[in-house]
């Protein structure tokens, strides 16, 4: 069995699982949202089960609109937080909260070897630290709340290769754009993505955590990586409980096994309206930009702000551009003020919110006006996610936000180093 | 049980945003959903949409987030079904969770245009262009999701298992 497979059956009764096949998987950690929680609670009363099946498995993490944006959003996290209370699950208040899937690993609660569901698709973010984990819907948490299992299809493994030491400036974000842009947006689809070589192994924690956040891009359930030295030196300070590191079998099978050479990639920028409308940044330089936004789960942790200031030390941002960057949980953005960084940003005329995922899904804080184009460091480009329908969206690395912020088109750092 | 209704037709990997906007989630009630169901796409659809209404896609229909939202829009303003090359996965669960069926049927996308009048039939796949007088079939459920659509979705399949636990 390959790694995913190794999970899933250890989760089940059975010896041996294979692609297809259906089963009921045992869950170690649930996770649902201030958007999809109510829902989720609300189907949850249906079943007439008093209680969750184990308060220290269940989740709750207000993001989306938070700090709440208006009086119905106020009132959806209020239905999460009751509910939270009244359960003794776990919950994360405005001010220790973060970005779901940025929290959940920096907090030690998603582990090697677990299953994790969440109704949230980014929930594949897990994927980084080797467990299986995927998105589905808040009725599936609702149930899985009840029970402490999930009905679930066996995927097929496509396993991905990267071969070649990744040059300056080319990372995580590069790496899963090009590849969605080779496969397209259904190329995994139902699928689970391993991804293997010595460009991943290079890659730190945060670039995995980049790759495996944006498998559901291809459509896949997952997104994984196998546990090696840099994860457990991550999980060392932070795990809450002793974890299980599992390894696929001398002799697994997978659907399809992919390699590329990725030693002369350069940095990719992904056109709207889909995340597969991919180009390298040189054929990306004649687009005019008006904002531009760095964070969310998929670049908002520490190496992104890293890298983000690094380009923009020193410099100023456009004066016709609005930079806004959002540090991905309380620990990012303590730590990014312990080293500078949120200095460097503020006096290069960036605005630095409180982690949130705001404009990423168009919730709030930086909501783009009719014909407006951004270059975000986000996930999804589709039509409208930011705002108005007639908005254009670009996703891409920090290093090529942060230049476009300074240059007011899209940029690669090199042309403003 | 049969399903009958005029055909929406759409393209390729219409997402979950066009859906239903996530300007539109600070609410979870599927009648409030409903007036913004494929606003960002086609926003005269609320208005020309009647009760049992088919949607008919080309491949990864409601590809992006996991918003439940998007297939409780689209089931409280009436659609009886959606026919399509392909789903994306997360959605295929939320529909299937929530008792709107899907169907997978290459041949019926390509011999349905908008306006046609469709019939499909839940359990058989058979699907029926009565405008065109041409038949399709689409790819049967496996057994596990079969029972899950049998039973109206998954809060009333676990209702079950759960009593026939006795817990
Ligand atoms: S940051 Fe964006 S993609 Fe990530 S969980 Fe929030 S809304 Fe979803």
């Amino acid at each position: 069995m390959n790694l995913a497979e190794k999970i899933l059956s250890a989760h089940t009764d059975r010896k041996q699982v294979a692609p297809g096949e259906f089963i009921n998987a045992r869950v170690d950690l649930i996770l649902a949202n201030d958007i999809t929680a109510p829902l989720a609670i609300k189907e949850f009363h249906r079943l007439g089960v008093p209680k969750i099946f184990d308060p220290k498995k269940v989740v709750f993490v207000p993001d989306h609109f938070v700090p709440s944006k208006d009086i119905a959003s106020a009132e959806q996290v209020k239905i999460m937080r009751s509910f939270a209370r009244e359960q003794g699950a776990i919950y994360f208040e405005v001010g220790q909260m973060g970005i779901e899937h940025v929290l959940l690993p920096e907090q030690g609660l998603a582990l090697p070897g677990q299953v994790i569901i969440g109704a949230d698709s980014h929930t594949c973010t897990y994927g980084a630290v080797g467990a299986f984990a995927t998105g589905m819907g808040s009725t599936d948490i609702a149930a899985a709340m009840a029970t402490g299992e999930i009905w679930m299809r066996v995927p097929p493994t496509i396993k991905f290769v990267y071969h070649g030491a990744l040059p300056k400036w080319v990372g995580g974000k590069d790496l899963i754009l090009f590849t969605i842009g080779k496969i397209g947006v259904d190329g995994a689809l139902y699928a689970a993505m391993e991804f293997a070589g010595e460009a991943v192994n290079a890659l730190p924690m945060d670039g995995r955590f980049t790759m495996a956040n944006m498998a559901i891009e291809a459509g896949a359930k997952t997104g994984i990586f196998a546990v090696d030295g840099k994860t457990t030196a991550y999980l060392q300070q932070r795990a809450r409980q002793p974890y299980k590191v599992y390894y696929a079998d001398k002799d697994a099978q997978y659907s399809q096994v992919i390699e590329y050479d990725v030693s002369q990639l350069e940095p990719q920028v992904a056109f709207p309206p889909l995340p597969s409308n991919t180009r390298p940044v040189s054929q990306a330089k004649d687009i005019k930009i008006d904002q531009v936004v760095i964070g969310s789960c998929t670049n908002g942790r520490l190496t992104d702000l890293r890298i983000a200031a690094e380009v923009l030390k020193g410099k100023l941002v456009h004066p016709e551009v609005r930079c806004i960057v959002i540090p991905g949980s309380q620990q990012v953005y303590l730590q990014a003020l312990k080293e500078g960084l949120i200095e460097t940003f503020i006096r290069a005329g960036a605005a630095v919110s409180t982690p949130t995922c705001g404009p990423c899904l168009g919730g709030h804080m930086g909501i783009l006006a009719a014909g407006e184009r951004c270059i975000s460091t986000t996930n999804r480009n589709f039509v409208g996610r930011m705002g108005s329908v007639k908005s254009e969206v670009y996703l891409a690395s920090p290093a090529v936000g942060a230049a476009s912020a300074i240059l007011g088109r899209i940029a690669s750092p090199e042309e403003v180093l | 049980m049969s399903l009958k209704g005029r055909a929406h037709k759409y393209g390729a990997d219409v997402n979950t945003d066009v859906i239903i906007p996530a300007r539109y989630l600070n609410v979870h009630e599927p009648d409030e959903l409903a007036k913004h169901c494929m606003e960002d796409i086609d926003p005269d659809f609320v208005n020309r949409v009647r009760p049992g209404d088919i949607i008919v896609a080309e491949t990864n229909f409601g590809c992006g987030s996991s918003r439940e939202h998007a297939p409780l829009a689209i089931k409280a303003i009436g659609i009886s079904a959606i026919v399509a090359r392909s789903f994306a996965r997360i959605f295929f669960r939320n529909a299937i969770n929530i008792g709107l069926p899907l169907f997978e049927c290459p041949e019926a996308v390509d011999g349905t245009e908008s306006g046609d009048l469709l019939e499909v039939e839940l359990v058989s796949g058979k699907i029926r262009n009565l405008t065109k007088r041409k038949s399709f079939t689409a790819r049967p459920y496996p057994d596990f999701m079969l029972e899950l659509v049998e039973a109206g979705g998954l809060i009333e399949h676990t209702r079950k298992k759960l009593a026939e636990k006795g817990t």
